[in-house]
């Protein structure tokens, strides 16, 4: 075990598991924290903390991670580099580590101009690579970047993202790969709503035997409305969202459409558990974090097992 | 070369609202290459300031002199004379000559009437773009000659990210996404493969991030 996470353990018992992601608040409000907590509670085996998404100020992932342990459920701490320097991205990884969490997920963050404080300075004084590279050096040889050694070190379980659908494409598997090189052990991959494009990936990450070497989450969102859907596929970095998806959620009446987008999800759920090389699935239910209990059971993913 | 751009004309009105006489002062290289700061565009601005002034009811004399380099002491000195007779000068030089201005002639004010944009050249006429941050250690030999750190709009080294799209990058839909302007000239090149290869984190300590910095070269010091 490199970490002794929940997470871990589970994917090393060969468990096909389901993770969540739940969206800090905007301010300091814990009940919203609390009541999302309920909707991931026996529903999925971990839940990814965001770090500021989109640039948008909100709890910090550390302390929203360290509520969501309290309350008894195994947090993902997102972290960007978009915002901390290596120096205060170790530290934090040092708290963390010694507030109970156990998964990373190391990320470079969206650009600060989608938020609401576009003037702000960035820093990126890491990428995600490096920053995978910088934990596992922390875990595996119980020093930090500069080279000092590790009081008491923190044995996280190393995530990352992937994005099948970004371009170039062929340079996705590549990627992939180099994450897997930093030293990655599970991945998490950006929604998945066309599916073609996601299976040649996969082909090309299992002609390299990459699924062999790290855990593939694959991830999916349910569409609430023929608007979100529009709204993700152009305003959304990186998002494919095909003309049949969108044209299925205007096939049906209005009223239905919310139903017709979870429908959806869970076919797309079922589609990838058929793909070989997948070891769970991500659900990123945004701002709908109720729907996350009936998407799972549907999905027939339900009862979750133990660890 | 260093790319700068005029301010707005308010600006500038309100930086020398106390003076009677300015100065203004254009730069023969750089910024007269981009069309920002040379000799027609020191006419244009003073022409432009006394008119601003004129319709507040207020009158200006303004002086024009331009330099063959504002970033060197040998030309700066030639404006002495001129400085003498002013009470403010407008430098339509960038950063470094509205400081060398003021460094050389403490006593009296220097106002920058230029934003410097930066290390850069012009893509096509009127449109000027991004090429170097001078990080103090260039790593162009590993990215086929294509800068990262200033061409990707979060300084990857290790790219592109995942919001690179068509492209272009996720900020922007006009902006070409820098890694895949390397990803393309390195498989131009044949060199596709060094793209596994992991780019460590870099030493900021040589750009500005070590503080102002300082070239000294022992074998042409007198």
């Amino acid at each position: 075990m490199k970490s002794g996470s929940n997470l871990e353990r589970l994917l090393e018992k060969g468990e096909f598991v389901i993770t969540g992601e739940c969206g800090p608040p905007k301010g300091a409000d814990t009940e919203v924290v609390h009541k999302k907590a309920e909707f991931f509670r026996g529903n999925v085996d971990a839940v990814n903390v965001t770090d500021n998404q989109t640039s948008i100020v909100r709890m910090s992932s550390i302390s929203t991670c360290a509520i969501l342990r309290q309350l008894g459920l195994e947090p993902i701490m997102q972290m960007v580099t978009r915002d901390r320097n290596r120096i205060a991205i170790q530290s934090d990884i040092f708290g963390a580590y010694a507030l109970g969490i156990r998964n990373i997920l190391c990320l470079t963050g969206d650009h600060q101009s989608f938020g609401n404080h576009p003037q702000s300075k960035n820093v990126f004084d890491l990428d995600s690579i490096q920053l995978i590279q910088t934990v596992k050096l922390m875990r595996d040889e119980g020093c930090v970047l500069g080279g000092d050694k590790i009081q008491g070190i923190p044995k996280m379980f190393i995530g990352a993202a992937i994005n099948p659908f970004a371009t170039p494409f062929e340079f996705r598997v590549t990627r992939l790969a180099k994450k897997i090189k930093a030293g990655v052990d599970f991945v998490q991959t950006q929604s998945v709503f066309n599916l073609k494009r996601f299976e040649d990936f996969m082909n090309m990450a299992r002609d390299k035997g990459l699924h062999e070497k790290v855990y593939i989450l694959a991830g999916v969102t349910p569409l609430k409305s023929v608007g979100m859907a529009r709204y993700m596929k152009e305003h959304v970095a990186g998002m494919d969202i095909p003309d049949e998806v969108i044209d299925r959620l205007k096939g049906v009446p209005k009223e239905k459409c919310k139903e017709e987008g979870i429908n959806i999800c869970v076919e797309t759920i079922q589609r990838l558990r058929e793909i070989d090389g997948i070891s769970g699935i991500h659900l990123m239910a945004i701002e709908w974090e109720e729907m996350v209990p009936e998407i799972v059971k549907r999905a027939g993913l339900l009862p979750r097992p133990g660890v | 070369m260093i790319i700068a751009e005029q301010k707005p004309i308010q600006e500038i009105k309100s930086m020398i609202a106390g003076y009677r006489k300015v100065l203004i002062v254009g730069c023969g290289t750089c910024v007269t290459v981009c069309m920002a700061g040379g000799e027609k565009e020191v006419g244009v601005l003073a022409s432009a300031l006394r008119m601003a002034c004129k319709l507040d009811g207020k009158e200006i004399e303004t002086e024009e002199v331009t330099i063959e380099r504002q970033c060197e002491w040998e030309f700066i000195d030639q404006l002495k004379e001129r400085i003498e007779e002013a009470e403010s000068v407008l430098s339509m030089g960038c950063g470094v000559g509205v400081q060398a201005i003021s460094e050389r002639f403490s006593h009296i004010p220097v106002y920058p009437a230029l934003n410097t944009m930066c290390l850069g050249l012009p893509e096509e006429q009127g449109i000027w773009t991004e090429r170097c941050v001078a990080c103090g250690d260039c790593i162009l030999d590993k990215t086929g000659g294509i800068c990262p750190i200033a061409r990707c709009s979060k300084g990857l080294l290790n790219g592109p990210c995942g919001g690179s799209s068509d492209g272009k990058c996720e900020i922007d839909k006009e902006i070409d996404c820098g890694w895949q302007l390397i990803y393309d000239r390195l498989r131009e090149l044949g060199r596709l493969e060094e793209l596994s290869e992991i780019i460590p984190p870099k030493d900021w300590s040589s750009a500005r991030d070590g503080g102002p910095r300082k070239t000294i070269r022992k074998d042409v010091r007198i």
